[in-house]
C-alpha cells in the first residue's frame, strides 16, 4: 500500500483576532472558532492531489489534540483522507514529543511521503517535520511549494529567504508545506456523510510510549505591545518635510 | 556558566548578517561564552569575518565539500557533534535556521525554543505567538541543552572588533546521501537586501500589475531602499516571493518602512512591528494601516508616488 501521512493540527481559526486571557496565563480559546491548520490543510490537499494522479493508494491524516479534534479529522476524511487516527490528550505537548509519536505511527504505517504544515498558526514553532525526519534518519524539506514525486524520489522547491530552491531527496520522506503549494479544495455535502462512515482510531498518548507535558514552563502571556498612533499628513510636500525634519530622507 | 554555539549562515562567501544579531542575542545572557560555528566548503573568508564579530571567543570551522549547501540533513549531525560541552546552541530564524534548527534540537532530544525576541535569563526567553498577537515568555529546563533560534528582527548586528581564534575541527558526524542540491534561483537586483535594509518600500495589491511595480522600484531606487511586498502582491505575481513582508514572509526591523497601497492585514504587520517609522500611502483612509502608521497619507498611489520622488530632487 502506497500510503501518504498527513499531520493536521486543531487550531484558532486564522480568522479569529486573538485575545490574551486578562491573568496572562495564555490566549483565550473558549467560545471561538476552531479550525484546520491553514497550511496543514495545504499538506492534506497536496497527499490528495498526489492520489488522484494515481502515485498513492491511502491518505491517512492524524492529529494529536482533546477529543474535539475530531471535528478536523471529520473535515479531513471530508476533504477525501481515507482514513484517520486521533492521538487523545487534553495535555500541551512538546514538539519532540509530537514528532515521537508521529515516528511510532510511521514505522506501524510505512508511509512513502509525510506532509505537514510548515508552521501551526497558534504556538508558531515550525518543528514537528524536521524533528520528525531527525527522529525516522530521513531527508526533510521545508516549506515546500511545489512538490513533484517520479521514481522514488521527490523534486521539491523550498521557498528560502534568497528566492527559490530545489532539492531532489529520496523517499520516504518528510515535507512541510507552504502557502503557494495549492489551494485547498472546499468540502461538499454529500462528502461530510459520507466522511461519517470513515474510520476513525482513538488513541492515548501512553500508546506509543511517549509522555505528556509541555516543553517549558510557560511563565506568562502578555499582549504585543501597542504602537503609538501617528498623523496624517495632507499631502506630499508635508511628507517630505516631516521625513526631512526626522532626518529619514 | 552558559556556554553558546551560534550556527554561523552564510552563502559560500560571506557571513550572513543574522549571524551577528545572533550574537547579540547570545550576549544578553549574561557571563556567556560565545562561540561560532561555520560549516562550508571553503571557510576561510567566513570564519574570519565571524572571528571579527565583537564578543566572539572561538570559531569552530568544519570544511567539507559536503557543506557546500546548506541542507539540513547534512548540517544537523555536525551540529549535534559540535555541540557537546556547550549549554546553548543558537542559530538566526531565517529560513536557513528554521529548517536546520529543530534537526539539530531532535538529535539532541529536546525541544526549540523557536523566534527568541527577548533573553529574560539564561533559561528564560520571550517569543511571538499566534502572528505576534500575543508574547509566551518561556523557561526551559536547566538541566538540558537549549536549542533555538533568534528573531534576527529582534537584535541589532554585533559591531566588528573582535578577534577570536580561528580552531578547525572535525565533528567525526556520518553523512547522509539521501538529500541532494539541485539549484537556487533568486533576483540579484543590486538593490539592498529586504532582511537587513535601513529603508524599505513595498507595495500592494493595490497597485494592480507587475508592470506597475516599477513605481514601487523605482522610488526604491531614489531612496536607496529594498523593495518589499504584501502577500496579496505576491499571490498575485507582480513580483516574486522572496520580497514577502510578514508572517509568513521576511520579518524585517528598518528605520523607515514605506507601505504602499497596502491595506495592512494583521499578518502583513507581524513582519513590520519593529520597523522604526512606518508611512503609509493608500487611497482608503479606513485602511488598517493607518492604524499603525507613523505617518500617513491618503490619496491615489499613482498620483502621489512620482510626486514623492521628484519632490525627492
Amino acid at each position: 500500500m502506497r500510503r501518504i501521512m498527513v499531520g493536521v493540527k486543531r487550531v484558532v481559526d486564522y480568522n479569529v483576532r486573538v485575545r490574551v486571557k486578562p491573568d496572562n496565563t495564555g490566549v483565550i480559546t473558549e467560545g471561538v472558532k476552531m479550525s484546520i491548520n491553514p497550511f496543514d490543510e495545504i499538506a492534506l490537499e497536496q497527499a490528495l492531489r498526489i492520489k488522484e494522479q494515481g502515485l498513492a493508494d491511502e491518505v491517512l491524516a492524524v492529529s494529536i489534540g482533546p477529543s474535539d479534534t475530531q471535528q478536523q479529522l471529520r473535515t479531513a476524511l471530508a476533504m477525501g483522507a481515507d482514513r484517520a487516527i486521533l492521538v487523545q490528550t487534553d495535555a500541551a505537548m512538546a514538539p519532540l514529543s509530537l514528532a515521537r509519536i508521529f515516528q511510532k505511527i510511521a514505522e506501524a504505517e510505512q508511509p512513502f511521503l509525510t506532509l505537514l504544515g510548515k508552521q501551526a498558526i497558534d504556538d508558531d514553532n515550525g518543528q514537528t517535520a524536521q524533528m520528525l525526519a531527525a527522529l525516522l534518519d530521513r531527508p526533510q524539506a521545508t516549506s515546500c511549494s511545489k512538490i513533484d514525486i517520479a521514481d522514488g524520489k521527490a523534486t521539491v522547491t523550498r521557498e528560502v529567504d534568497s528566492g527559490l530552491e530545489t532539492l531532489e531527496v529520496d523517499l520516504p520522506a518528510v515535507l512541510s508545506v507552504d502557502l503557494r503549494l495549492n489551494e485547498p479544495r472546499y468540502v461538499k455535502l454529500p462528502d461530510i456523510m459520507k466522511a461519517k462512515k470513515k474510520p476513525l482510531d482513538v488513541k492515548s498518548v501512553a500508546d506509543y510510549g511517549v509522555t505528556e507535558g509541555a516543553a517549558f514552563r510557560t511563565v506568562k502571556v502578555d499582549p504585543p505591545p501597542s504602537r503609538q498612533k501617528g498623523i496624517i499628513v495632507k499631502d506630499v510636500a508635508e511628507l517630505v518635510g516631516v521625513l526631512k525634519q526626522k532626518g529619514l530622507v | 556558566m552558559s556556554k553558546i554555539l551560534i550556527v554561523a549562515e552564510h552563502d559560500g562567501a560571506k557571513l550572513n548578517v543574522s549571524t551577528a544579531k545572533s550574537v547579540t542575542c547570545a550576549a544578553k545572557i549574561a557571563g556567556a561564552t560565545i562561540d561560532v560555528a561555520v560549516l562550508a566548503a571553503d571557510a576561510a573568508a567566513i570564519a574570519a569575518e565571524a572571528a571579527a564579530l565583537a564578543g566572539v571567543s572561538k570559531v569552530l570551522v568544519v570544511e567539507n565539500a559536503a557543506n557546500k549547501e546548506p541542507l539540513a540533513a547534512i548540517l544537523a549531525p555536525q551540529i549535534a557533534k559540535l555541540a557537546a560541552g556547550y549549554t546553548h546552541v543558537f542559530g538566526p530564524s531565517t529560513t536557513f535556521g528554521k529548517d536546520i534548527m529543530p534537526r539539530v534540537a531532535a538529535l539532541l532530544g529536546v525541544s526549540q525554543v523557536s523566534d527568541i525576541m527577548a533573553v529574560d535569563g539564561s533559561h528564560t526567553f520571550k517569543r511571538p505567538i499566534y502572528a505576534g498577537n500575543a508574547i509566551l515568555t518561556v523557561e526551559a529546563p536547566a538541566g538540558a541543552p537549549v536549542v533555538a533560534t533568534v528573531r534576527v528582527a529582534s537584535f541589532e548586528a554585533a559591531a566588528a572588533g573582535g578577534s577570536a581564534a580561528i580552531e578547525k575541527v572535525d565533528p567525526g558526524a556520518a553523512l547522509p546521501s539521501h538529500t541532494r542540491f539541485v539549484s537556487r534561483s533568486g533576483a540579484t537586483t543590486g538593490r539592498p537586501d529586504l532582511q537587513s535594509a535601513a529603508k524599505v518600500v513595498s507595495g500592494g495589491r493595490a497597485l494592480g500589475s507587475a508592470e506597475n511595480f516599477k513605481l514601487i522600484y523605482s522610488l526604491a531606487d531614489k531612496l536607496g531602499a529594498a523593495v518589499g511586498a504584501s502577500r496579496a502582491a505576491v499571490d498575485a505575481g507582480y513580483v516574486p516571493n522572496d520580497l514577502q513582508v510578514g508572517q509568513t514572509g521576511k520579518i524585517i526591523a528598518p528605520q523607515v518602512y514605506f507601505a504602499i497601497g497596502i491595506s495592512g492585514a494583521i499578518q502583513h504587520m507581524t513582519g513590520i512591528k519593529d520597523a522604526r517609522t512606518i508611512v503609509a500611502i493608500n487611497k482608503d483612509g479606513e485602511a488598517p494601516i493607518f492604524e499603525s502608521a507613523d505617518i500617513g497619507l491618503v490619496g491615489d498611489l499613482f498620483t502621489i508616488v512620482p510626486e514623492f520622488e521628484k519632490a525627492l530632487g
